[in-house]
């Protein structure tokens, strides 16, 4: 399968009795959005987990740019190109917008071990930095205080930060989690543009971006995956009607 | 140039002006207290780097203060008693010169942070405090309990060690010593905490999951700002050691852990001169409601409860308000 970028293979994951995640096999390939559905408790966040690579699974396999990524601890993956965002935003709230993005750069160059010259002035941290700033519209606010940023601006900061990791695949956590709808559309419209650049595997509640934004739906109903497939054969599928949308999808 | 500018550069003037002064009126005795403020100072800008900037609560920074003591003490009295050291395969000699002396505190108190951090950052919050507590007593307990440099009763060098070109013995020469040490080590804290280093070690105390998902392994920064704080921690130790001629295992006691994490809260946790204030009002207090009461610990727990309660920036945070990220 040369053209999965991401994937998983036979997860298994078990709390106690419960188990949540039951033989997860999913793929990511280049170029595409594929997004994780499923009502809540169904496993997506212990997948996630699983795949970026603070959770162990019991058994089965991660799989990452061809490399069994499976006993990769999270920052190894992370500096292979696995950029990902957090459900609930993971900032430091006491430094400005810029430090954050900074810091995303500094990880992916590597060399944090540098104790006397100025983070600030290191040109290409700045180039990078700056750069992920202007994709994601928050150039002019650079110099505030991550806490005085609204909802929204902190979820573009997040996927700033991922942008300046070199990304090789996206795994995005409801990115869309408390934005209105003025928010939404605007970041869908943004994430539709990033496909581009390297693969998004988007766990997403917002149905509306869900359908407008991914080329394949995993469906995932405790612990286990129920169907993959297109848009269309998501919305036709009898099974996922009557598990999670409901009769008016 | 802000009030908390103008208030450190006031700081420092006053460590140079009031030696000075007491140079001109033949005050040895203020001079002494000055040096003690100022050693004090250098082994809270120690636990400033983990504690202000890695946000490690360590109540073991006694041991690293002590192992610096000890460093001197040990090489000190081979020294004055013509024994090697060890002499075995190689032979290593007792010393007074203070450079050396300096180099040993360092290397081996940062050894000593080095082993604690890689046991003790497993663990975080309380169980993080009580395990270096833990480390502390133990340190405090072997050195109590090891004869061969005066186990309970501590060690006492004739002489105050050497620097090429100082008179030492001078009290204010051996102060600018202690001055130019502590200036050094804020000037390397304020490129510390701008440095990348010092952004990765604030984003692992803050949001350590952000920092493994861009690649950086936080207990990994964590453990190198303990080591560098126990090294500096380490090098006051030493100082304090030759300004007594005295090393005992009470440089080693819990309590000790816990008046340099006192002068760190009071001056102000994270502030580059906290560790300063802290340590310049701890001795200002020691002296003068020392003199009033043997009690005087009652007051200085009054003020410590008001700085807590009121100033969550200490003293530097009450006069000039709460900091702002710098980038």
């Amino acid at each position: 399968m040369p053209d999965s970028v991401l994937s998983t293979h036979e997860l298994h994951k078990a709390f106690g009795a419960l188990r949540a995640s039951e033989g997860i096999s999913i793929r990511l390939l280049h170029g595409e959005i594929h997004a994780i559905i499923g009502p809540n408790g169904a496993g997506k966040s212990t997948l996630i987990a699983q795949i970026c690579g603070s959770l162990r699974p019991d058994s089965g396999r991660v799989t990452f740019l061809g490399r069994d990524v499976t006993a990769l601890p999270t920052e190894a993956r992370a500096r292979m190109g696995l950029a990902r965002t957090f459900q609930t935003s993971a900032l430091a709230m006491d430094q400005t917008v810029m430090q954050n993005v900074l810091l995303g750069a500094l990880g992916a160059s590597g060399r944090p071990w540098r104790f006397l010259s100025r983070v600030a002035r290191d040109a290409g941290l700045r180039d990078t930095a700056e750069a992920a700033l202007l994709e994601t519209g928050l150039q002019d606010l650079a110099r505030l205080r991550t806490a005085e940023l609204s909802h929204g601006q902190r979820r573009q900061l997040e996927v700033a930060v991922a942008l300046t990791q070199a990304p090789r695949a996206f795994v995005m956590d409801e990115p869309m989690a408390g934005l209105g709808a003025e928010g939404s559309r605007h970041l869908t419209g943004f994430l539709d543009r990033l496909r581009t650049r390297a693969p998004i595997l988007l766990v997403e509640h917002d149905m509306d971006a869900v359908f407008a934004l991914a080329d394949r739906i995993t469906v995932l109903v405790y612990g286990r995956v129920i169907a993959t497939g297109s848009v269309e054969d998501i919305r036709a599928d009898p099974l996922v009607r009557d598990a999670y949308l409901g009769d008016g999808a | 140039m802000n009030r908390e500018w103008l208030l450190n550069a006031a700081l420092l003037a006053g460590l140079v002006v009031v030696p000075g002064w007491a140079v001109w009126a033949d005050e040895p005795f203020t001079i002494m207290l000055a040096t003690r403020a100022v050693i004090f100072a250098l082994a809270a800008a120690g636990l400033n780097i983990a504690l202000g900037l890695g946000g490690l609560v360590s109540l073991g920074h006694a041991v690293f203060f002590g192992i610096g003591g000890y460093a001197m003490g040990v090489l000190a009295s081979h020294a004055q008693n013509y024994t090697p050291l060890y002499d075995g395969v190689f032979t290593i000699q007792g010393t007074k010169s203070m450079p050396v002396i300096w180099l040993a505190a360092a290397v081996t108190s940062g050894l000593a942070a080095w082993l604690i951090g890689v046991l003790s950052l497993r663990t975080s919050g309380a169980y993080f405090i009580m395990i270096t507590l833990a480390f502390g007593q133990m340190a405090y307990f072997f050195a109590i309990s090891w004869p061969a440099y005066g186990g309970e009763d501590g060690l006492s060098i004739y002489v105050r060690n050497g620097f090429p070109g100082l008179n030492t013995l001078d009290p204010i020469q051996f102060y600018g010593l202690c001055l130019a040490w502590l200036c050094l080590v804020l000037w390397g804290y304020a490129r510390l905490r701008r440095s990348p280093f010092g952004l990765a070690l604030d984003s692992a105390r803050q949001v350590p999951d952000r920092v493994r998902a861009v690649g950086l392994d936080p207990r990994r920064l964590q453990l190198v700002a303990l080591v560098l704080s126990g090294a500096v921690t380490g090098l006051a130790g030493a100082l304090f050691a030759d300004l007594n001629r005295f090393v005992s295992p009470s440089m080693l006691s819990w309590q000790m852990s816990g008046e340099i994490i006192v002068f760190v809260i009071i001056g102000g946790v994270a502030r580059l001169f906290g560790p300063v204030a802290g340590a310049v009002f701890y001795v200002m207090m020691e002296h003068w409601l020392g003199g009033i009461s043997d009690y005087w610990q009652i007051f200085l727990g009054l003020v410590l409860l008001a700085v807590v309660l009121f100033g969550r920036g200490g003293l530097i945070g009450m006069i000039c308000g709460k900091g702002r990220p710098d980038a």
